[in-house]
């Protein structure tokens, strides 16, 4: 068919970025000041927790599982931490017991996965729910948000710092993203969780710790997902435990999925997350200058990731391998 | 027989009358109203249910009122719907079926609970609502007058930015969810004095849905396209910690006129001494719960059906700068999130 033979390199990646592309050039010619360095600057900011959180994504989707527990996760864990420095902790030992804690309860995620060999979707789902739970009933029993303190120190300077004008947030996803392509692309760990979302099967019959590797995955997606929970907090310079309750873990999916990641894992890379974060960045960018409200902006974002599948789906149609594999 | 000897007997007689009209106008020196109030609140329930009692001006309304249901033998429950509406309608359904004497609750938006609070009364129930008006009037309504309150603002602004100031005349307003109380009245009052100040231009009116991520990043864009924007409105304080921290990271503070509202918590006071907050607007959540008893209290007195009397408390506020911060302006929200526990 014609359309195969002309658009059949491209790929939903490839898709996604046209859609960037022309989105951008699109608001550049007609809203006023999208073009300039300081929107541009904002624009990635705003993505730039996104970003990072869609890395943790990746990370477990490549393994053919997912993650709905990092939103709870991060809310839990950094609003924890800011509250014990709020109690008299040290800033350093509060913002160790804090990773701890992500640690922890993603460990859990990945035994729960691993070897009790309970589907990710239910696991993950499960632990969000325990870990919001958990959290407001025991460790955060104030308000729901959690202020920072004056005296956190250097770490605040995360979120609002500045490093030759550009804000650190965008250099802290930058360098996470970097670290992350390198993991996947170069080291062992890394082809290997290729390996186990392409056949799982076959990779532990190769001889790879498949197990172990489960649970080291949804660990390093908890680790990077407080990450982006500092980004936050120090942004805003509160907590806000209610994003839990939020549609931020779809948002999370969307960029992921919407770069091309492939949910029934082994395709895809650090590379789709920046084209997903890019085309979401742009868009809502243009829309709060359109002063488009809220609400209607997610009506926006579903109806472009749903144009982006579906020329995919016209373009790349399900062949023998890869409708076998199925989504989730 | 002699009289001298019934004497003794007469002076007695007299003493245990004199004595006994004493101890008799000794109860009568009681005050003869305070029993029947005592015994109007005694045992009586009280159910409160807020939008979520993670947030401090609900734990302020809960925990006064639940230190005056303690002080006065009532049952005080509480129930968390953790910012659902759905949860919320439930909660107050099964409310309804539990019969408690008053119920305490405050509007998502004007719609939601409308039916349920007329249903309430219906049922025999006082209906107090907290700070966010539904469409229908209950019993009483405790909270401030937000179209006054807006009023406030919009001078505020047109003193900072209008005609006489040199400035640019834009001004951003950052709203809740647009159709709550809190947001919609605000917003009402604040146009209602703009649209005689054609100098004031409002170039952003977008809704933060009471988080201060999302009113970072509303402002974050409008401070971009607006360079010279001159003030900013947030309708809670809540979320103006998020407008507050863009405008700082802009380079703005100073430069930008930020005024908001709120229930006058600890991080307002912080927020006012730290330039977050240029002005901001204390209706004193604590002032509040004391209304909110005062009106149980009086409405279990007067007896009557529940929806017969109706009234607005509308709680007094005062705008307040830099300089009104001082030692114990503020109040700490934890000792009543402790309470309500």
């Amino acid at each position: 068919m014609n359309i195969r033979r002309v658009f059949g390199k491209f790929n939903q990646e490839r898709i996604v970025f046209t859609l960037a592309v022309i989105l951008f050039v699109i608001f550049s010619m007609t809203l006023n000041r999208f073009l300039t360095a300081d929107n541009i600057v904002a624009l990635l900011r705003s993505v730039a927790v996104l970003g990072v959180l869609g890395l943790a994504m990746v990370v477990v989707v490549l393994g053919r599982g997912i993650d709905l527990s990092l939103v709870a996760n991060m809310a839990i864990s950094v609003a924890w931490a800011i509250q014990l420095v709020n109690t008299g902790t040290s800033v350093g030992v509060a913002m160790t017991l804090g990773l701890a804690f992500a640690f922890g309860m993603s460990l859990v995620t990945g035994i729960l996965v691993a070897y009790a060999e309970i589907p990710s979707l239910f696991a993950t789902l499960a632990m969000a729910t325990f870990i919001y739970g958990f959290g407001r009933a025991h460790l955060i029993t104030g308000t729901d948000v959690v202020y920072l303190p004056h005296n956190i120190g250097w770490i605040a300077g995360i979120g609002q710092g500045s490093f030759v004008n550009i804000p650190m947030p965008i250099i802290v996803a930058a360098v996470a993203t970097l670290i992350a392509f390198l993991f996947l692309r170069f080291t062992k760990r890394g082809r290997f969780i290729y390996a186990m979302g392409d056949n799982f099967a076959a990779a532990r019959i190769a001889g790879i710790a498949v197990r172990p590797m489960l649970v080291f995955q949804y660990v390093l997606a908890g680790c990077i997902a407080y990450l982006a929970g500092i980004i936050t907090a120090t942004s805003v310079e509160a907590m806000n435990t209610r994003i839990v309750n939020s549609n931020m873990i779809y948002d999370v999916i969307l960029v992921v999925v919407l770069g091309g990641v492939g949910l029934s894992g082994g395709k895809g890379g650090v590379r789709n997350v920046i084209v997903g974060t890019l085309l979401i960045g742009i868009l809502l960018n243009g829309m709060t200058i359109m002063d488009i409200q809220y609400t209607v902006q997610n009506v926006i974002k579903s109806l472009i990731l749903l144009l982006a599948i579906v020329i995919d789906s016209i373009v790349n149609p399900r062949d023998e391998q890869t409708g076998q594999q199925g989504d989730i | 027989m002699r009289k001298s000897r019934f004497i003794p007997f007469i002076f007695g007689a007299l003493m245990a009358s004199f004595l006994g009209t004493a101890a008799a106008s000794a109860d009568d020196m009681n005050d003869p109203y305070r029993q029947p109030a005592l015994d109007a609140l005694k045992g009586k329930t009280i159910a409160y249910l807020p939008i979520s009692v993670g947030f401090d001006m609900a734990e302020a309304w809960g925990g006064v009122t639940k230190l005056g249901a303690d002080r006065y033998g009532m049952k005080f429950t509480v129930q968390d719907p953790n910012w659902s509406t759905d949860a919320m309608a439930q909660a107050f359904t099964s409310l309804i079926a539990e019969h408690p004497d008053v119920i305490v609750t405050q509007n998502p938006d004007l719609q939601s609970l409308a039916r349920l609070l007329k249903q309430a009364n219906a049922a025999g129930i006082y209906v107090i609502q907290v700070n966010m008006q539904g469409a229908v009037q209950t019993d009483a309504f405790v909270g401030p007058d937000f179209i006054a309150m807006g009023e406030q603002e919009a001078n505020l602004m047109i003193k900072a930015c209008g005609k006489d100031s040199g400035k640019s005349g834009k001004i951003s307003i950052v709203q809740g969810v647009l159709t709550g109380g809190v947001s919609y009245y605000q917003v009402q009052g604040i146009m209602s004095v703009l649209k005689d100040h054609p100098e004031i231009q409002v170039v952003s009116s977008q809704a933060a849905d009471w988080d201060a991520s999302k009113a970072r990043a509303i402002t974050e864009t409008v401070l971009q396209q607006n360079p010279d924007l001159c003030g900013v409105i947030d309708v809670w304080d809540g979320q103006g910690i998020g407008t507050g921290a863009a405008i700082k990271q802009a380079g703005k503070q100073g430069q930008v006129y930020f005024v908001t509202s709120g229930g006058g918590a600890q991080s307002q006071c912080d927020a006012l001494a730290d330039g977050t907050f240029s002005a901001a607007i204390n209706y004193n959540a604590e002032g509040m719960g004391r209304d909110i008893f005062t009106a149980i209290s009086a409405l279990l007195q007067a007896k009557q059906a529940p929806g017969t009397l109706k009234f607005q408390i509308y709680s007094p506020s005062r705008i307040m700068t830099k300089d009104d911060v001082k030692a114990g302006t503020c109040w700490d929200p934890a000792q009543y999130a402790k309470l309500l526990r």
